[in-house]
């Protein structure tokens, strides 16, 4: 209940105008419960309907009888993958411009031309960046993708996390900024009295202090890394199965193609090749539950009480 | 001002004969006591305290309005708890036109919850219970509709909070969310004119009304809150400690504003202030861990206390 | 007092000379290094953003010079001229251009407005619910909820989207009549703009009601007490006095909304239609149940053909008008807040 009302003031008094908003209030409610309501029980009924850990652990084959053959092993390691390449990337870099923003900022005009940036990459569509990155690995980077009988392609696990972490760029820096910004100045200023230079206070007063926040931002990042398609459809190559870079071992890994959940989903739609909706369905429940526990994460990490600072 | 020269002892080698030190001498200013009598009764000045207390403090009384006192409210044997926490008990006390009702007492007696029992705003936070009766011009607020008590019954809170409007919009807010017709602006204005006039405060912003409300000084932010709460023509005017953020110019302001509402309007405060309670109050209650433990006119409860309790506290023994 | 023993006495002056010189510093890492060192890393950022905004335009150019400004106009099918565009011979000289992006952009309008508008007035009432009148107990299934749904990936929503909602609607909600009355311009399957608007509405709601949400619960508590002690009652308390301040939230929430359905192509490009067709109000009923491609979903569908030099251009092209949309968004948004400061409502 919100602050200032009273249990007895009763509806039916109101005048017409405020009733009339009252009803819009609560139709509006009742219309989100119902439609949150149907996508999540209507998920998880088609993902029980089709439950089948077997394939979790199958590689995706390449018969034509999609519907009967395969798993998603393969795009399961693919979205791992990209999570934690993109968050490696986007997490260090976050932090430094966060940083550099909040403690540092000199000059202004730099500070505020780096702020509107960030904003641009946070209002970018991903098509937009995967276009980018495409044209950025196939002419200039291409030892970092995928070889195909010597035709470069653009296409590799570093191209896409590239581009994936700048998406997750915005959020980290975003959080770490707001981590930071609500410790109160006496906090440095006591550092800084006893002596500790502004890099030593950074590393190690405020940025442990932050790191709740921090922990937000990333787990926010990975979230819209998880659930991007566009990104992965043009810069991971969208192969069904992981395919080696040429060089093989791990940096043939990284410098291979393969799939992620998103575009296992899309390519099993009507959108794609479209054979096979059952496991579609899965796919799509289990990245559900990848978003769930993500999202699990980031509400752990906000509500865990930050150090209370006397004010 | 003292000013003490010292003088050194002799050296151990005395090549000069220095003249001999001039006797030290303590240049102090005289104070003479003040002998303040205390004048006869009637005179207009009550000291606080009662006699024979020894305390010198002097504050000047005002006018007794001549105006009928006509009683608006009344409170019977009030109870106000949080949750399991006794805030107020059993009070009785009556509220009227025509005069100042002060509700006095050291912090957490259970003035301010009385007060906002009176337009039902305990009612907002959650644990609030309450028992017993208010009557308003003899009908019982607990079966009006709370929004049509809350126009009759307006209060100032202790911080000043214009909303984020102009200053117009402000005092007209009272006129236009209570009906369900919207009044024109032309409408409006005679009446946020008469509110600011009443206020005191249409010389001031007169010509701005236009001006975002949070532009202007503390002081006349809460005569605008008082001009507002004026504005829907309420039977009683409740005030929160009013001045307790304000100046002392501002206070005095406020405080003149007061008694020359209170023929229009029953007033009561709640002040923490006993000076501005003697100055501003006909009657007085004194509320002492949520009991009512005295009520009279100022001059008997501040002048010649019957409770011991309110003896002290008068007296300055606690606060 | 001689001053020159001095320096070597007071600490922390052992430092590199010339380098640190406001702030202190042992060592390598003294604090002008550092900044310096953070500075380069923002400044690289910075310089790969701004190179990524300046290569966009630079590879759209060619495609606006071309067509000048009937690029925006319309004119003729927009999938068959990219066929034209991509079949380009392979001399630069003989490179075709042809385009009129009406169709695209229209579209993109029309899905993108649909979605924000509705999307926004839903939105407020549902988080006046949320702050106002829902019971505790339903708050605290229902918030968690809305953020999680602020999460789902939009290809879920593209599922759900094409095997349910796209058949239900081409089934039941177009007649055969209607579907005969323009067989001849284009198809009527059920992919359309209202599903695209139903489903792009619901997946930009859930963060704008949160932004909105946590927007009214910042509102001072002395200008709600105030409003109530005036005798207003709930609804015009928060309409009023809450609604107000959060004017700042809801346009903020407006603009991100508005950004992410801009770039939203998966979806769009599962359930709004296979055909570049621009709809027409016109057709009545009709209208709402032609297909369309806003430009995001046509930059999915198209972007294999990246490497063809003019197709690709074209692309690019496409994706500059979003940028530059987007761009314009976020300032439309800063002039708006500033706007509202005047009265004290912080933004």
């Amino acid at each position: 209940m919100s602050a200032a009302t009273s249990p007895l003031d009763s509806v039916r008094s109101w005048p017409l105008r405020d009733r009339l908003g009252y009803f819009a209030a609560w139709a509006a409610g009742m219309a989100l419960i119902a439609i949150a309501a149907a996508i999540l029980i209507y998920m998880g009924y088609r993902g029980a309907q089709y439950f089948n850990l077997g394939l979790l652990i199958e590689s995706p084959s390449s018969s034509l009888n999609q519907a009967k053959s395969g798993g998603f092993r393969d795009p399961l390691i693919g979205t791992a993958t990209l999570l934690v390449l993109s968050t490696l990337i986007a997490a260090p870099l976050g932090v430094t411009i966060a940083v550099w923003l909040t403690e540092y900022g000199r000059p202004a005009g730099l500070a505020r031309a780096v702020e509107s940036a960030i904003e641009v990459v946070a209002g970018t569509p991903s098509i937009v960046l995967a276009m980018f990155g495409l044209i950025l690995f196939q002419e200039w980077f291409g030892f970092l993708t995928f070889d195909a009988e010597g035709a470069v392609l653009g296409r590799s696990f570093i191209a896409a996390a590239s581009m994936m972490s700048l998406i997750a760029l915005p959020l980290v820096v975003g959080a770490t900024r707001e981590a930071l910004n609500s410790i109160p100045g006496h906090v440095r200023e006591a550092s800084y009295a006893l002596g500790k230079t502004k890099a030593a206070t950074i590393r190690r007063v405020l940025l442990p202090a932050a790191r709740p926040g921090i922990g937000t931002g990333a787990a926010l990042g990975m979230g819209r890394v998880a659930g991007d398609t566009a990104i992965v459809v043009v810069l991971l190559g969208a192969t069904l199965q992981i395919l080696n870079g040429g060089d093989g071992g791990v940096f043939g890994f990284f410098k291979g193609t393969g799939g992620t959940l998103t575009s296992y989903v899309y390519y099993n739609s009507p959108a794609g090749e479209g054979l096979a909706p059952e496991k579609a369905y899965f796919a799509a429940f289990v990245l559900l539950g990848v978003v769930i526990l993500l999202n699990f994460v980031v509400a752990r990490l906000a509500r865990r009480r930050e150090p209370a600072w006397i004010r | 001002m003292d000013s003490v020269m010292r003088s050194e002892g002799p050296r151990s080698e005395p090549d000069l004969v220095l003249a001999p030190p001039p006797p030290v001498r303590r240049i102090l200013v005289e104070e003479e006591p003040t002998v303040v009598q205390p004048p006869a009764p009637g005179n207009g000045y009550v000291p606080l305290g009662g006699h024979g207390n020894g305390l010198t403090t002097q504050v000047r009384r005002r006018e007794p309005s001549s105006a009928p006192k006509i009683e608006r409210m009344r409170t019977e044997g009030v109870s106000i708890a949080y949750g399991e926490k006794l805030a107020v008990d059993e009070v009785t006390i009556p509220v009227r036109q025509g005069e100042v009702l002060a509700l006095i007492g050291p912090s957490g007696c259970g003035k301010t919850t009385l007060l906002r029992s009176l337009n039902r705003l305990v009612e907002i936070t959650p644990t609030a219970t309450r028992g017993g009766t208010i009557t308003l011009d003899g009908e019982d607020i607990d079966r009006m509709e709370v929004t049509e008590l809350r126009r009759r019954v307006s209060m100032v809170f202790q911080q000043p909070n214009p909303f984020p409007m102009s200053v117009f919009d402000n005092i007209a807010y009272a006129l236009r969310e209570q009906g369900s017709r919207r009044p024109r602006k032309e409408a409006l204005h005679e009446h946020v004119a008469d509110a600011l006039v009443r206020a005191g405060l249409w010389d001031e912003v007169g010509s701005t009304l236009d001006h975002p409300a949070l532009r202007l000084s503390g002081g006349q932010q809460q005569r605008l809150c008082i001009a507002r709460a004026l504005a829907a023509r309420p039977e009683v005017l409740l005030l929160d400690e009013p001045c307790s953020a304000l100046d002392p110019r501002s206070t005095q302001v406020i405080e003149d504003l007061i008694l020359k509402l209170r023929d229009e309007v029953a007033v009561v405060i709640v002040t923490h202030n006993m000076q501005q309670a003697l100055r501003v109050a006909d009657h007085v209650g004194f509320m002492y861990l949520g009991e009512l433990v005295e009520y009279g006119p100022a001059e008997q409860v501040f002048g010649s206390p019957r409770e011991e309790r309110t003896r002290e506290y008068v007296g300055g023994a606690f606060g | 007092m001689p001053t020159e023993g001095i320096a070597a006495r007071l600490p922390g002056r052992r430092g590199p000379g010339p380098g640190a010189s406001s702030a202190a510093g042992t060592g390598f890492w003294s604090d002008a290094r550092v900044e310096r060192l953070l500075g380069a890393v923002a400044c690289l950022v910075l310089l790969l953003i701004v190179g990524m905004i300046g290569f966009v335009f630079a590879k759209a150019w060619p495609s606006f010079a071309d067509n000048g400004l009937a690029w925006f106009a319309s004119g003729g099918d927009v999938d068959l001229q990219l066929e034209d565009i991509f079949a380009s011979p392979a001399n630069p000289a003989e490179y075709v251009y042809h385009l009129r992006a009406w169709p695209l952009l229209w579209g993109t309008f029309v899905v993108t407005a649909g979605a924000v508008t509705i999307g926004i007035v839903f939105s407020l009432f549902a988080a006046i619910f949320i702050v106002e009148f829902a019971p505790s107990q339903v708050n605290r299934v229902l918030e968690p909820v809305v953020r999680l749904l602020a999460a789902v990936p939009s290809v879920v929503y593209g599922l759900i989207g094409i095997l349910v909602i796209v058949p239900w609607v081409g089934e039941h909600l177009i007649s055969l009549e209607r579907k005969e009355s323009v067989a001849n311009l284009v198809q009527l399957d059920g992919a359309s703009i209202s599903v695209g608007i139903l489903i792009l509405t619901v997946m930009i709601v859930p963060i704008m009601i949160a932004i909105v949400v946590d927007a009214l619960r910042a509102v001072p508590r002395s200008w709600t007490e105030g409003a109530a002690a005036l005798g207003a009652n709930r609804w015009r308390i928060t309409w009023t006095i809450a609604v107000r301040t959060a004017r700042p939230a809801i346009v903020a929430a407006a603009v991100l909304a508005t950004a992410r359905a801009l770039g939203e192509a998966i979806m769009l490009s599962m359930v709004a239609g296979s055909a570049s067709f621009a709809p027409n109000p016109i057709d009545g009923i009709t209208f709402l149940f032609e297909p369309t491609r806003p430009l995001a979903s046509a930059l999915v569908e198209n972007v294999e053909g990246l490497s063809v030099v003019p197709f690709g251009e074209t692309l690019f092209a496409f994706a500059a008008v979003l940028l530059v949309s987007s761009m314009f968004l976020s300032l439309a948004g800063f002039v708006a807040k500033q706007s509202m400061r005047k009265y004290g409502v912080r933004p």
